[in-house]
Parts: C-alpha cells; sequence; structure tokens
C-alpha cells in the first residue's frame, strides 16, 4: 500500500494486507507498512500485538497465510532466512539466535557464505566491530559473553551481509542506559549511510528520539501511522493500548515501620558457569517499603531472589532474616510460614505448571503456607478441592484474571493474566515480606500496572515488599527505595527521589561514584 | 611374535568395533539426535555383511552390505524420530529390539556356517618396523577405516563449514534454522552416518572378530559404544582411547579366566559402564567445559513452526 502522495517505487519495503493464522487465531491480521530507504522507522505494539510475528515473516521465518511482500518495487514471496538476507534484510532477534557452545567467529561464520575462511570472517568482524563502536572479540566463546556483547555480535552478523534493511526486536531491552545510546549512535551511522532501520519496541520515549517514522500495531492490526516526534507518549500509548491506562500511584508510602527483610553480608559462589556469584550483598527493608533493586539482567537477579526464597538456601542462618528471625538455611516453605511470599521470573514452569489448572497451581505454592485452609484428612492430606477451587475465584476477581474457563489450565492464560494470578496467588495471604523478581516482564500495559498498584498497595497496609526489575519506569513508579545489582554486587540503597536515570544507568556499569562505608550506606 | 604383541592384537580386534560404532553415534548425538538403536544396527549390519559375503565370496561385499544395512536402519530411525516426531528414547530401544529380532530371523539359515575372514593388507616397508609395523600395519581394511573416521570426523566438526552447521543443529536448532540451515536434513545424514558406521562394526563382528554368524551376537558392544560416546565427553579423539580402553577390559576377561586370576568376569564386563559412571560425575563437576562440548538439544524433537 503506498503512501497518500508518494510513488510505489520509493519504498524499500511495502507490505499490504499481510496476515498470518495461527489455527483460527490472526497473529497479523492484514497489516500494512511500508518502509523507506534511509530511515529509522518504529513498529509499536504491546507484547502480543503482532510486531515478532510480522516481523518472523519479513525475515522468512515464518510463512505468511495471506498478503504481499514488496521490495524495491518486485513483489517477492521470503522463503528462508537465507533468501531474505540475499534480498538484503538482516535481523537481530529479541532472544538471541546464538549458540553458546560456539565461539563469536563460528557464530558469525554459520551465516556467512561458506566460502570465507573461519580467520577472515573473525578478521573482517572485529574491524566491523570496531568502526561501528561495538568491539568484539571473535575467539571469545559466547557462553562467557554478558548479553551486551551477544547483541553485538547479532547485530556485527547482519551487518556483514551488508544490508539495505536492518530489523532490531526490542533490542534495549537487555541494555544498560548508556549501552543503548551507544547503540543509537550506531544506528544514527547506519541511517546516514542509507540504510534502513525497522526498529521495534514499545519503549515510546526511544521511539520519540530515534525514529523518523512509526507504524503501531494492537492485537495484530495496524491501528495507526504517525510521526512519533509529533505524537505525545499518551497519544502513542492510547495507540498501543487502546485506551488510556491507569496511572500507579504510590502516595501515602512513605510510612516506615521494622525491618522486615534483612540480608547481612549475603555471598553465594554460583552453580553454573553462566550464573553470577553474589557478592556480600547487604539490605534491609522495612514494613511500607517498597525497594526496588535495577539491574541489567543476567547480573546476579536470579540468584539474589533464589537466596532470598530459600529455593537454594544459603550455608549460614544469620545471612537472611525474615521478621528479624534467621532464615539463611530454612527452605522455601518455612519462610512462607513466617509469612513470606515469593513470585519468581519465569512464569511458565517455574511459577505455574502450564498444563494445570489455576486452582492446581494455587495449591502447588501453598499447600504448606495454608495447610488448614486447603488440605483435610488429618497425615494423608486430602485436597479440599471446593476450598481451593473457592480461593482462586477469590484471587482471579481480585485481580481481575480474564480466562477463558472457570477453572483453565495456566498454559492457556496470556501472559498478563496469568502474572496477574500468580501476583494474586501470594497477595490473597497478605504476606508481612513479598520479594518478586521482575514482577511484569513481558506483561501488557494494563496489567502490568494493576500489578505494580497492588504492590504499592501491599507496602502501604504494611508489609515489606522487594522487587527485582529490568524496567526503569517501573521502578520509578513503585519504588520507595532504589538500589543497583551488577555482577553480583548491590550498590547503596537510595531513596527513589534522590536517583536519575543517569545515576542508575552509572551504577549499572557497576560505576559507583563515590564509595561509602557499610554504617552509612544501610543506616536510614 | 611375544604374548604381549598377541594381546594388543587382540585389544585392537576388541576395540575396533566400539570405535566405530562409537563415532557414528558421535556425530548422531553432535546434531541433536540421540539414537538408542546403535545395538540394533550393529547386529543388522554383522548379519548383512555375513550373508552378502556368503552369498558372493567376497568380504569387501559383505563390508559394503554391512554399511548400507546400518543406514538403511537408521533410516527407519530417522523417519520415525525426524518426519514423524516420535520420542528418541522409545524408538531407539525399539529399533534395538527389532534389529536383534530381524538379524536373527534372516540369519537363521546362516547359523554355524564357517564364514571367510576379511583377509589382512599389508603395507610393504611399516609392515617391517619392529613389534608397532606387525601390529598397527598388518591389519585388516576395517581397522584402517576405524582410524581414518575418527580423523575424518574431528575434521569435519572442527574444521569444515559443514561440521560447524552441524554443531549449531546439536546446540539449538530453532536457532539453527532460524539461521536457515536446514534442521531435519543435517539430522537426517547425521543419523545416516551413525547407522552406517553401526554397520560397519557389526561387520566388523562377523568378518574379523568371529568370522560367522550368531545370534545376538554384538553381545552389548552397541550399549558399549553409547557409554563410550559419553565417557569421551563427544570428542572424537577420546573415543579411540575409551575404545582401546574399554576393549582391553573386555579382552581382560579372557585373559583373567585362562590364567586363572580370581576377578569375577561379571565385575570385569561391568567395568566400561563403571567407568562412564566415574566420568559422567568428573564431568558434571566442571560444568563449563560440559556446556561447550555436550550437545545442549540432545534427545529434544525439532518441530519448525511453520
Amino acid at each position: 500500500m503506498p503512501v497518500e502522495g508518494e510513488p510505489a517505487n520509493s519504498s524499500l519495503l511495502t507490505v499490504g494486507q499481510l496476515t498470518k493464522l495461527f489455527g483460527t487465531f490472526a497473529a497479523c491480521d492484514g497489516i500494512n507498512l511500508d518502509i523507506r530507504p534511509g530511515e529509522i522507522h518504529a513498529l509499536l505494539g504491546e507484547n502480543g500485538a503482532g510486531k515478532s510475528t510480522l516481523v518472523k515473516m519479513l525475515f522468512g521465518v515464518l510463512a505468511p497465510s495471506s498478503g504481499e511482500i514488496v521490495w524495491q518495487g518486485q513483489p517477492v514471496r521470503i522463503a528462508s532466512p537465507s533468501a531474505a538476507r540475499k534480498l538484503g534484510i538482516g535481523m537481530v532477534f529479541q532472544h538471541f539466535s546464538l549458540f553458546e557452545a560456539l565461539t563469536v567467529a563460528e557464530n558469525i561464520a554459520l551465516s556467512m557464505d561458506p566460502g570465507v575462511s573461519l580467520s577472515k570472517i573473525a578478521k573482517e568482524a572485529s574491524d566491523l566491530s570496531h568502526a561501528y563502536g561495538l568491539p568484539l572479540d571473535p575467539h571469545a566463546h559466547v557462553a562467557d559473553l554478558s548479553v551486551g556483547e551477544r547483541q553485538r555480535i547479532e547485530i556485527v552478523r547482519a551487518l556483514l551481509q551488508n544490508p539495505k534493511l536492518i530489523i532490531l526486536d526490542e533490542p534495549t531491552s537487555v541494555l544498560t542506559p548508556q549501552e543503548a545510546d551507544r547503540l543509537f549512535e550506531t544506528l544514527n551511522k547506519l541511517k546516514a549511510e542509507g540504510r534502513s532501520v525497522l526498529y521495534i519496541s514499545h519503549r515510546l520515549e526511544e521511539v520519540q528520539r530515534i525514529c523518523d517514522r512509526a507504524t503501531v500495531l494492537r492485537h495484530g492490526k495496524v491501528t495507526g501511522a504517525c510521526d512519533p516526534r509529533k505524537e505525545t507518549p499518551s497519544s502513542l500509548a492510547r495507540m498501543m493500548v487502546g485506551s488510556d491506562v491507569a496511572h500507579v500511584s504510590a502516595e501515602g508510602t512513605s510510612a516506615k515501620g521494622a525491618v522486615k527483610l534483612e540480608a547481612n553480608h549475603l555471598s553465594a559462589s554460583a552453580r553454573t558457569p553462566f550464573a553470577v556469584s553474589l557478592k556480600n550483598i547487604c539490605l534491609k527493608v522495612h514494613a511500607g517499603e517498597v525497594l526496588a533493586i535495577a539491574g541489567v539482567a543476567g547480573n546476579g537477579q536470579g540468584e539474589l531472589f533464589d537466596a532470598l526464597s530459600g529455593e537454594y538456601p544459603v550455608a549460614s542462618d544469620d545471612v537472611i532474616r525474615i521478621s528479624d528471625k534467621p532464615v539463611g538455611t530454612r527452605g522455601i516453605n518455612a519462610r512462607r510460614l513466617m509469612g513470606a511470599g515469593f513470585v519468581p521470573e519465569e512464569r511458565h514452569g517455574h511459577a505455574a505448571v502450564s498444563a494445570l489448572s489455576l486452582s492446581d497451581n494455587l495449591i502447588l505454592a501453598r499447600s504448606q503456607s495454608d495447610r488448614r485452609a486447603f488440605l483435610g484428612g488429618g497425615f494423608l492430606g486430602l485436597i479440599r478441592q471446593d476450598a481451593v477451587k473457592m480461593a482462586a475465584k477469590r484471587i482471579s476477581a481480585a485481580m481481575d484474571v480474564r480466562k477463558s474457563g472457570e477453572n483453565p489450565p495456566a498454559g492457556s492464560l496470556s501472559g498478563g493474566n496469568l502474572q496477574k494470578f500468580i501476583v494474586g496467588r501470594e497477595l490473597d495471604r497478605q504476606p508481612t515480606v513479598l520479594v518478586v523478581n521482575q514482577p511484569t516482564w513481558g506483561v501488557d500495559a494494563g496489567a502490568a500496572s494493576r500489578i505494580r498498584q497492588a504492590l504499592v498497595d501491599l507496602a502501604k497496609s504494611g508489609s515489606a515488599v522487594l522487587v527485582i526489575s529490568q524496567d526503569l519506569d517501573e521502578i520509578f513508579e513503585v519504588a520507595t527505595e532504589i538500589a543497583v545489582i551488577s555482577e553480583g554486587k548491590l550498590s547503596d540503597i537510595y531513596p527513589a527521589s534522590e536517583l536519575s536515570r543517569e545515576k542508575i544507568g552509572l551504577l549499572m556499569g557497576g560505576m559507583y561514584g563515590k564509595t561509602e562505608t557499610a554504617e552509612t550506606t544501610h543506616a536510614h | 611374535m611375544g604374548i604381549f604383541e598377541a594381546i594388543l592384537l587382540t585389544v585392537i580386534t576388541a576395540a575396533t568395533p566400539l570405535v566405530l560404532a562409537a563415532i557414528g553415534e558421535l556425530v548422531t548425538e553432535r546434531s541433536g539426535v540421540l539414537n538408542l538403536g546403535v545395538e540394533g544396527m550393529m547386529v543388522m549390519g554383522a548379519a548383512c555383511a555375513f550373508i552378502a559375503t556368503q552369498q558372493t565370496g567376497s568380504p569387501y561385499v559383505g563390508i559394503l552390505a554391512g554399511i548400507a544395512s546400518g543406514a538403511l536402519f537408521s533410516l527407519l530411525f530417522g523417519f520415525l524420530t525426524l518426519t514423524l516426531v516420535t520420542n528418541q528414547v522409545a524408538t531407539g530401544l525399539a529399533l534395538t529390539i527389532l534389529g536383534l529380532g530381524v538379524s536373527g530371523m534372516i540369519g537363521e539359515a546362516y547359523v554355524g556356517q564357517s564364514g571367510i575372514k576379511l583377509p589382512q593388507i599389508v603395507f610393504p616397508v611399516l609392515s617391517d618396523i619392529p613389534f608397532l609395523g606387525a601390529i598397527l600395519f598388518r591389519q585388516d581394511l576395517i581397522f584402517y577405516l576405524s582410524i581414518a573416521l575418527v580423523a575424518g570426523v574431528h575434521w569435519f566438526l572442527f574444521r569444515s563449514r559443514a561440521g560447524l552447521k552441524l554443531r549449531a543443529v546439536g546446540d539449538s536448532h530453532s536457532s539453527a534454522h532460524a539461521l536457515g540451515v536446514n534442521v531435519i536434513r543435517t539430522r537426517y545424514l547425521a543419523v545416516m552416518f551413525g547407522g552406517a558406521c553401526a554397520g560397519l562394526a557389526g561387520a566388523q563382528l562377523s568378518l574379523v572378530y568371529t568370522p560367522q554368524w550368531a545370534e545376538n551376537m554384538s553381545a552389548g558392544r552397541g550399549w558399549i559404544a553409547l557409554a563410550l560416546v559419553v565417557f569421551a565427553s563427544w570428542r572424537p579423539w577420546r573415543i579411540v582411547a575409551g575404545g582401546y580402553l574399554f576393549g582391553a577390559v573386555s579382552i581382560s576377561q579372557l585373559y583373567a579366566q585362562a590364567f586363572g586370576i580370581g576377578i569375577p568376569s561379571q565385575f570385569l564386563s561391568a567395568l566400561p559402564y563403571l567407568a562412564t559412571i566415574v566420568v559422567l560425575i568428573l564431568i558434571s563437576h566442571n560444568r563449563r567445559t560440559t556446556l561447550i562440548n555436550t550437545p545442549a538439544a540432545l534427545g529434544k524433537s525439532f518441530v519448525p513452526d511453520r
């Protein structure tokens, strides 16, 4: 579909009525899109809006059900990623398609012309990565690299093909603000060379900062095409979400009570070569407080959660205290019995068993902490299905969980709705301590604001809440205190009002700016 | 010829089928497919090699028949697990049971016949080297092939682009697919290479080790070969080291009995498996090297979501 007033052949890529059906579900429904040479074009949308499905079709990973793709004026059928690369389309995936067991050069070689030798590829990759300000060691094993470095491999791999169009799928979701700035410089360099960039994101400020035009998707349909610089964040958000997003109110969460959760010089060695060891972490969360721990993925967040929740107890009891009782060596159920609640990062397979119903997932988490309510028959421990189902219903109602039936399997819920249920499962107990890892990762804006409000409300009612998150917007919405985790070390804890994004960015990179003694650090 | 030389020669004869079957299975597993049917493919190779040799009078035709039958039998495994996406473990076990049954049936008429032993190929000058010459350069074709195959597989996996693709498929099939590598075709070829090697190993049994046919003559060697792949932590040259170690252990059973040494033969036949367990414990200690060597997608079925 040509844009009004423009001849069709001025487009690099035009997509007309592109549709992808999975069964009867239309992930993409009649999408129109055009990308001009030398522009950075944003593809905006919530999770599940169809962005990833659309670009997978453009890159030949998925076959469209109907519709057409026109490349430089010629209708094309892109049968495979190698066909897309031959046309001049490069792609940087959100979940990297890298091989951890292989080296950087070997990873790049896999997408290159087989005639080129590995040593030549290593040299070219190294040169190119330096030219674009993304330095890389071609002989390093991917397993040993950080997420930011892994993304560089993907970008360099795409650039080595000399593409006319580069598709980036949520590239900044794993980067520190400083790393993101560096990426934006690279993108502007590419644009200056006359290449086009299709930039997929749901982060409005980024899109407004670097993109020339934007196409907005919702529920698989295009809901708007605009110049993002002429829009306001709220008008863009409306196009994305379809309605105004409720604002999270953190008013009145300043009152502080006793320390409810405490870690004293918590250290833990890495369990796997790709895990991060925790180094001397000290933190205190008071009643009424929301402590948010910011940081780029893979800096010890999961390990910290495991230690705090008791999934992997630590060697000494005194290192972790819940409501002033030492619990370091106790398991997760013992800690739950003391009034703590935990929500891990992975919804499927960790927080919930996808194939089991919501009520079964409820009893799995709370069979010990709510033994009296949910289990009967003395030592036999028979499940009181009615009581459990009632509780599941109560949680669904409280958190506005939208589901297909009375008690469907967890896997049939959308990410946002399942997350609401999992958070609600803990909130239902009114925990005095709640530890949540990435509470709204991959969740739509409506569900995210609901979950965040619930966390703030819990703190207001006098509980201590610890939120581990990569999302700075989320952190500023919910936190009363903020700390940053980097390479397994925790920064000082700052009141949320004293920190700026830039400061957090510096802390994420491990730059502490000032050194303080432990006493001043943890005094509130 | 001294007793030591004689022992070494029997060790080589015992180790060669293990090395062959294991190097084939290594390639299969490096592509992410776990084929537990090695024992079945091996015994099919033994039966077909013997029958073809008896029919034509040429053990070289027998070798070809062994290779072809192993490859063909593994193609059945490939079709079930890769095209029909059945469970690899269950299918592999079924393949072993089927192979033992079918080989027993087609070979029934040949039980007790005396076969033709594969002739030695003597390298002119090299074979005159004292001690080593007699051991290394007065061997049959299958021995030479086994060493050449290990060298070839090492070169292929770590030096060639196709080998890189195969390792990529075994590490993460969905990433490899996203890069445009044909996952299913790569795995079919790897499975068939594994089958061909197992068939060749079977041919060695019925043409070199004991030139005759007996039911179940693979006698668990397929399982040892599977253990050997893990023992070698998926590195080709370690297959040779492990294969000769396991071969020596199995030969030591015979000598222990002959010389009346009081080690129970059951203990000796269990040794390869015990050694594998020890190696498994050792390598799982160092997770980093495991993750770099172990095919991460091993045993996982791939269904492209198109």
